[in-house]
């Protein structure tokens, strides 16, 4: 029994073993960065193998707070392999920017224990703690070069939001806490027709969905986003763009899916939800089409595919949440492969990419252009990519939801944002410069690249395997 | 015995004045003790709200808490001393290289 838990918990304890050992490993030895890159790999590729061997055998583990196989392990999954694919292209981007030190991997590490938490807690407390390890990890990763004020800056905006934002979701649990007398989600779920009368607690609900719209990245606390990816290494970027996004919107899914198959009265939910969902996909869209900063363009693509993936949890029905899980996971190797692409342009970490640097790639290099046009084709949602299949889920799931105007909203969001997404492939395809641009590429680069192609065609060919999967472990 | 009526509204108020604080200043060391302030208003709530229904989770609760802030003041205070290093000023203001 007791031995049973721990195999259950299995990934979570590789991944703290990893993170302490490491800083040991770090402490004791010198010129120990490469050592500790590989221990990393290693270890991940083991949760990974581990996280699927296991999925079908679920589990409630310590006293109802730590869930176990299941959707919970596709989460690991996901999040193992994109801290995975990140580590593997950053070590050669941190080598050429001369700032390759071990603790950037510790730093993704304990990070992805925490995201890890998060999709397996069922408890706010849990919750809370994971969230904030993420977060402390994240704020030390985006300031990752002490002396480019770049990341001085980024760090310091996304400290200070972050942890005005954690305020705003601690006081939520504590209201929820004082309402129904529990911290543990799944005896919240069970109560939550009669919660839903006191004012309390729909005030911590409210509070909840506050805090966690910041680590989505959804309006109203989407300012620091901008700034963040922009200013932090672009490596980082993709991590906290995609793995952060996975961790928060696992966390919602769990305490908000839990409450809508138990037949509620989840209308006032869906309708704070909805706000925020078409808020989010018109500023998101609208304001990225004045960005030729690529990586600020990004961050506005991305507030507007969280309001996107907000569609799914609004509509709370089995597809839309499965349909939120498959956006996030074609979200997550199509955001990888596009930081990572801008992160080859750069020689340090005060290199800004603009769309200027694009022109002409197509005739310089013709393999990266047409990556990184496929990819902007998938951002923007066009057929035979994965993204096309993560937004149909989620419209889907509105227009089986009667919130039919939220599906309108997202398709017209979705021709806005064409526009600047397809503005790169012209810029690349159309546009010719004599100067040659330099790409850093390495094989590691590559083998990235192509695994992230890989997935997103493979994800927009057939996305029902996925689906299925994730519909199957959904309760 | 004082209601929990009492705690709730002394803690909502010391919650509100960390959010103003926090939109209001511009230095960096008050917004975050403003942050601080807000964190400890939680703790109010919790451990007042814990005592009151007689279930220690509440107070558990407020040791992570506890433990978290001193995280993040760890955290950002490292960061604020690498901002000032590089720039010298912690005026929140200031730091504008990208339109905050």
């Amino acid at each position: 029994m007791e031995q049973q838990t721990f195999l259950n918990i299995l990934p979570i304890l590789i991944v703290s073993t990893t993170t302490i050992a490491t800083i040991f490993v770090e402490a004791f030895y010198k010129r120990s960065d490469n050592l500790i890159y590989w221990l990393s790999i290693v270890s991940l590729i083991l949760t990974l193998i581990y996280s699927i061997l296991t999925i079908n055998v679920q589990n409630l583990n310590f006293s109802n707070t730590l869930h176990s196989g299941g959707i919970t392990n596709l989460f690991y999954f996901v999040l193992s392999l994109t801290s995975l694919l990140v580590i593997i292209s950053a070590r050669d981007y941190l080598l050429r920017a001369k700032y390759h030190h071990g603790e950037f991997y510790i730093l993704i590490f304990s990070s992805l224990l925490g995201m890890m938490l998060m999709a397996s807690s069922r408890d706010l407390i849990l919750t809370f703690l994971g969230l904030e390890l993420m977060s402390l990890s994240f704020y030390v990763l985006a300031g990752y070069n002490r002396k480019v004020l770049f990341n001085n800056e980024a760090s310091l905006k996304y400290f200070l939001l972050g942890a005005f934002a954690s305020g705003f979701l601690l006081y939520g649990i504590a209201l929820i806490y004082g309402s129904a007398q529990t911290t543990n989600i799944l005896l919240i779920v069970n109560e939550f027709n009669n919660l839903l009368l006191k004012p309390l607690f729909v005030l911590g609900l409210v509070l909840l969905l506050i805090g966690f719209s910041f680590k989505v990245a959804s309006v109203p606390f989407h300012m620091w986003v901008p700034d963040v990816y922009e200013g932090s290494p672009t490596v980082v970027s993709a991590l906290m763009s995609t793995a952060g996004k996975t961790a928060a919107f696992a966390a919602l899914i769990i305490s908000f899916y839990g409450s809508t198959t138990s037949q509620v009265n989840f209308e006032i939910v869906a309708k704070i939800i909805s706000y925020l969902a078409i808020a989010s996909m018109l500023i998101g869209s609208i304001t990225a089409i004045a960005q030729t900063n690529l990586k600020r363009m990004l961050a506005y693509s991305s507030i507007a595919h969280a309001g996107y993936m907000l569609i799914g949890i609004a509509s709370a029905n089995k597809l839309g949440m499965s349909g939120v899980i498959f956006y996030l996971i074609v979200y997550s190797f199509m955001n990888v492969a596009s930081f990572i692409l801008i992160s080859l342009m750069e020689n340090d970490f005060e290199k800004r990419i603009s769309l200027n640097d694009f022109i002409g790639l197509a005739n310089t290099h013709p393999w990266y252009a047409a990556i990184m046009a496929l990819m902007m084709f998938a951002l923007s949602g066009l057929p035979p990519f994965g993204g096309f299949f993560g937004k149909y889920y989620v419209f889907l799931a509105a227009i089986k939801a009667d919130l039919t105007y939220l599906a309108v909203i997202g398709v017209i969001s979705s021709v806005i944002s064409a526009y600047f997404y397809l503005r790169v492939v012209v810029y690349m395809y159309f546009r010719t410069n004599e100067e040659r641009k330099d790409i850093f590429h390495t094989s590691a680069d590559n083998f990235v690249l192509v695994l992230c192609t890989l997935f997103v065609l493979q994800l927009g060919i057939t996305p029902n395997l996925v689906l299925d999967l994730i519909t199957r472990f959904l309760p | 015995m004082i209601p929990l009526k009492y705690y709730l509204i002394l803690s909502a108020a010391f919650f509100s004045i960390g959010i103003i604080g926090v939109l209001t200043r511009r230095n960096a060391i008050i917004i975050f003790m403003c942050i601080e302030l807000m964190l400890n208003a939680v703790n109010l709530t919790l451990v007042s709200f814990s005592s009151f229904f007689g279930d220690s989770s509440g107070q558990i609760f407020v040791f992570f808490v506890m433990a978290v802030a001193a995280a993040e003041a760890a955290v950002g205070l490292a960061i604020i001393i690498a901002l000032f290093r590089n720039k010298l000023t912690i005026n929140v203001d200031e730091v504008n290289i990208f339109k905050w």
